[in-house]
């Protein structure tokens, strides 16, 4: 099963919409979609607007590939999963964020083991159609760790 | 010796999910989680905020007397955020009130810092980017990533 999701807070049109067309021409792979405040109404994939945190655990569960926007929870969660995630960045130039941010955070993905970037139909729709040839990556489960030390000597540190 | 008290403030989605990576630094004292999402991590020491982005006026003012509150009956020593709209609040607040403070800026942004983080570099003490090339001289600085 595949698992979209566009966060909550924005809707994300253009990328729904793009899926729901691959998912009519792909009928046996199934895919649920957390739509978030979208307009456009799939046809072709099961969806729902919000998921609740209990929810979205069960749906992510279930997964075996994650196609999200270029949210750095979705990409955290699926990489400590170990599940390949499949990014497709909001443009703000198309009115999808507001700013350009997704897109930074894109060309940096591209390194990263586990995230397949795609930022327009065809490498979205290739990266589909391999869905299967796609591996996850490996994140440890906290904050590397000169991050975490510097932040508990500030915290012990006196006054 | 007392442990310190730490307060940990992000909105729902990534920043939480950042914020949670710290969390063997906030196991280590009296941690209060402050979101508009309840994660099964946080444990038990919880408190609920409304999020509100800058275009919510009435929004963010009643976000900024939920933090106000919070603050008050919080006390903290330290007050941690990753962002966005709740952790600035709660980032002044606790600067205003005597608190140290601790901003981590989003790992998404990595060309320029977010709009929260920008305006928090003036309340926090501690002022942290996650990209090497926006660390600046004045601030903010680079110690390493959530990732």
């Amino acid at each position: 099963m595949i698992f979209l999701t566009v966060g909550t807070q924005l809707p994300f049109d253009r990328f729904i919409q793009l899926v729901d067309v691959w998912a009519e021409q792909n009928p046996s792979v199934e895919i649920y979609a957390q739509i978030g405040k979208g307009e456009y109404l799939p046809k072709h994939m099961k969806f729902c607007r919000f998921l609740d945190e209990k929810a979205y655990k069960e749906q992510f569960d279930n997964a075996s590939i994650v196609l999200a926007h270029a949210a750095m929870g979705s990409v955290i969660t699926s990489l400590i999963a170990s599940k390949p995630i499949i990014v497709f960045p909001r443009i703000a130039a198309l009115g999808e964020h507001r700013n350009e941010h997704q897109l930074a955070t894109s060309r940096n993905l591209e390194n990263f083991e586990g995230c397949y970037v795609t930022y327009n139909e065809n490498e979205l729709f290739t990266s589909l159609d391999n869905v299967t040839t796609l591996r996850g990556g490996t994140l440890a489960p906290y904050a590397n760790p000169d991050l975490l030390k510097s932040i508990e000597t500030f915290i012990l540190a006196d006054a | 010796m007392k442990k310190k008290k730490v307060l940990a403030v992000a909105s729902q989605g990534g920043h939480l999910i950042q914020l949670l990576r710290l969390k063997p630094v906030f196991d280590q004292f009296d941690t209060t989680y402050v979101s508009n999402q309840y994660r099964e991590e946080m444990g038990e020491d919880f408190r609920h905020v409304i999020d509100a982005n800058g275009d919510e006026k009435l929004k963010l003012i009643v976000l900024f007397f939920q933090m106000s509150w919070v603050m008050l009956i919080n006390r903290p020593d330290i007050v941690i955020s990753s962002g966005a709209a709740p952790g600035f609040f709660a980032v002044m607040l606790g600067k205003l009130m005597g608190a140290r403070t601790i901003w981590v800026d989003s790992i998404a942004n990595a060309e320029e810092l977010s709009l929260s983080g920008k305006k928090a570099g003036k309340f926090a003490d501690l002022w942290l980017t996650q990209w090497p090339n926006l660390a600046e001289p004045s601030g903010p600085s680079f110690c390493g990533r959530v990732l």
